[in-house]
């Protein structure tokens, strides 16, 4: 890098009158002692917790309560994968949180697209006051809009179906995605949607022949965090959802733990297959997955 | 306005319709709602009976509850935020050296992160076992003897905000891509003008990194007044109330008792603290955050 080029040529320079702690290649290797022993110690830390899961969701139930612990158990209880889904509706679980995770997805994605463009790319009286409304809403706790939502639902029979947790994501899918593919849009050039109008495209035109297939990269990005948050969802499913036909993994995982207090290994398995799609989707768009967690920390 | 004008104008409005029906449908009407309900006894069977500001004069001098709620989420926002920040940022720095492995060393730190919230909450119950977990069985290997961790009202907070750290990787990320978009040549210019390793963290890593701090601190109190998953599933809110969080009374409240007037008003002070301490963030940050195109303080 250029930094270093500089740095290595001022210290040519000047290496007679510098003490030798000063000099740039002995700090950096001294920098570099502290730094790799720091992270790998840190990526351990991290890690274990991970192994921990892994390791006990493999074990036989003898040897859970073992002191001390034997990380790579003997005999391999690969069968506790099994019983979960044999003590619990595992596939039924699954079922009814893909439902919800993909309805909310094509709600959030699709709204969220066609809003953003309106702010973005059409001209209109009141959008930068509407959307700096828009950008305000970030601030209010969703406990604030929690028990009037629930009323209303009870009041039209929604309570105990999928609907509270699938149709609020058609109307906009949230402030943070509208945000996020609205910077999008503006990053692309106007001059594509004037060529376009020339051409007899109107608004609409422009958004699903011009923009949206440009969108890829950035509706990639939100159908992840839609995955994410609804797949590991548990608040409004807790709230919404009562009958046991109806619960999602995140619920009945949770009342697995209820009534297999000790079958820590079964837990633990259980636990690992819900986490496992996520883990997937990390390594295989992990490209996608790091640039919208910086998207949504770095500007608000 | 020109008829092609109106017509984009009225496409525009078209365009974010979906959003201005559900502002109305799933904000501001809730909103208003939730204020009005606050000023009523409403158990959901009936309809709500005005009660004036009877919900808050029993919040505020007769729901101890309340007061130890708000005492326990504070304790836990003011200690992990801060030192979820800090640790995310150090470890971004880092790994900003240029450093070998990178990528491994990223997906290392970031991968707690892909366990769902439940799957962590049952994971850490185990880690934190006083016999047979993880952490104790670690901490006998130096011949210390753990605590009770969640079974112990004082340690079951600070177990909770411990599990909180093992988040960090998400922070680091952010923290890391900011790092990495500060111009090359602000440090070649501090440099040629003689600044040190330190001048040039203090003078330009520093005020680049500040409304990205900034933006994740206010995000950070936004998130974690609002902590719940951990605290119902892992200790119920317990021992002792130890880790009874705001959110969990105003839950116990709405669900388990149908208080639905007395949690409105709940999350009506929720919202205002909430609303406080951003406030208070941003009139702060004028002292400390730098904008690029500003000019100020020493430049």
């Amino acid at each position: 890098m250029g930094q270093g080029a500089v740095a290595v040529g001022k210290v040519a320079v000047r290496r007679g009158t510098v003490p030798f702690l000063a000099r740039r290649s002995v700090r950096n290797v001294l920098f570099k002692l502290v730094i790799y022993p720091v992270l790998v110690a840190g990526s351990i830390v991290m890690l274990m917790p991970l192994a921990w899961l892994v390791s006990s969701s493999l074990k036989p139930s003898g040897l859970i309560f073992v002191v001390p612990p034997q990380w790579i158990p003997k005999p391999i209880a690969w069968e506790n994968y099994r019983k979960v889904w044999e003590l619990i509706p595992f596939a039924l679980y699954t079922r009814n949180t893909l439902i919800i995770t993909i309805g909310s997805i094509i709600g959030g994605v699709s709204s969220a697209t066609l809003v953003a463009f309106g702010f973005a790319r059409l001209r209109f009286p009141g959008r930068d006051v509407l959307f700096l409304v828009l950008l305000s809403t970030i601030m209010i706790p969703e406990q604030v809009t929690l028990i009037p939502t629930y009323v209303l639902f009870r009041l039209i029979g929604w309570l105990d179906t999928f609907y509270p947790l699938i149709v609020p994501t058609f109307f906009g899918g949230g402030a943070f995605s509208i945000f996020l593919v609205r910077q999008f849009f503006m990053r692309l050039p106007l001059e594509l949607d004037d060529a376009a109008r020339i051409d007899g495209c109107g608004s609409f035109g422009i958004f699903f022949r011009i923009l949206l297939p440009q969108a890829r990269p950035v509706l990639g990005v939100l159908a992840i965090f839609s995955f994410m948050g609804n797949w590991n969802g548990f608040f409004l499913p807790l709230i919404y959802l009562n009958s046991p036909e109806k619960y999602t993994l995140s619920i009945g995982i949770n009342l697995f733990r209820g009534t297999q207090f000790a079958a820590w290994n079964l837990l633990m398995a259980a636990s690992l297959m819900m986490a496992l799609p996520c883990i997937v989707l990390y390594f295989v768009a992990q490209r996608y997955f790091i640039q919208g967690i910086v998207f949504t920390g770095i500007k608000g | 306005m020109s008829p092609t004008e109106r017509r984009e104008a009225i496409e525009g409005y078209i365009a974010i319709s979906p959003w201005i029906l559900g502002f109305f449908i799933w904000t501001l009407g809730p909103i208003l709602a939730s204020l009005y309900f606050s000023l009523t006894d409403f158990e959901v069977v009936k309809p709500p009976v005005f009660i004036g500001l009877g919900n808050f004069r029993r919040m505020f001098f007769g729901d101890r509850l309340f007061w130890q709620s708000l005492k326990v989420t504070a304790t836990y926002v003011f200690v992990s935020v801060p030192l979820g920040i800090t640790l995310a940022f150090a470890v971004a720095l880092l790994m900003n050296q240029k450093v070998k492995f990178l990528g491994f060393f990223r997906t290392a730190y970031y991968m707690p992160n892909l366990v769902p919230a439940v799957g962590s909450a049952i994971l850490w119950i185990w880690i934190f076992n006083p016999e047979f977990g993880l952490l104790n069985n670690f901490l006998a290997n130096f011949g210390i003897k753990g605590p009770m961790w969640l079974a112990h009202s004082k340690w079951a907070l600070p177990a909770l905000i411990i599990m909180s750290l093992w988040g960090v990787g998400g922070g680091m990320l952010i923290y890391l891509a900011g790092l990495q978009g500060i111009p090359t040549d602000l440090y070649e210019a501090a440099e040629v003008d003689g600044a040190g390793v330190a001048a040039r963290f203090w003078h330009v890593t520093v005020p680049q990194m500040t409304p990205v701090l900034f933006f994740n601190l206010v995000m950070g109190i936004i998130g974690s007044f609002q902590v719940f998953t951990a605290g119902y599933i892992m200790t119920g809110g317990g021992p002792r109330y130890a880790t009874y969080f705001y959110v969990l009374h105003l839950y116990y409240n709405a669900f388990h008792y149908f208080r639905m007037g007395y949690a409105s008003a709940l999350a009506w002070v929720l919202g205002i603290i909430i609303l406080f301490f951003t406030l208070l963030v941003f009139r702060s940050s004028a002292a400390w955050v730098y904008y690029e195109g500003e000019l100020r303080g020493r430049r």
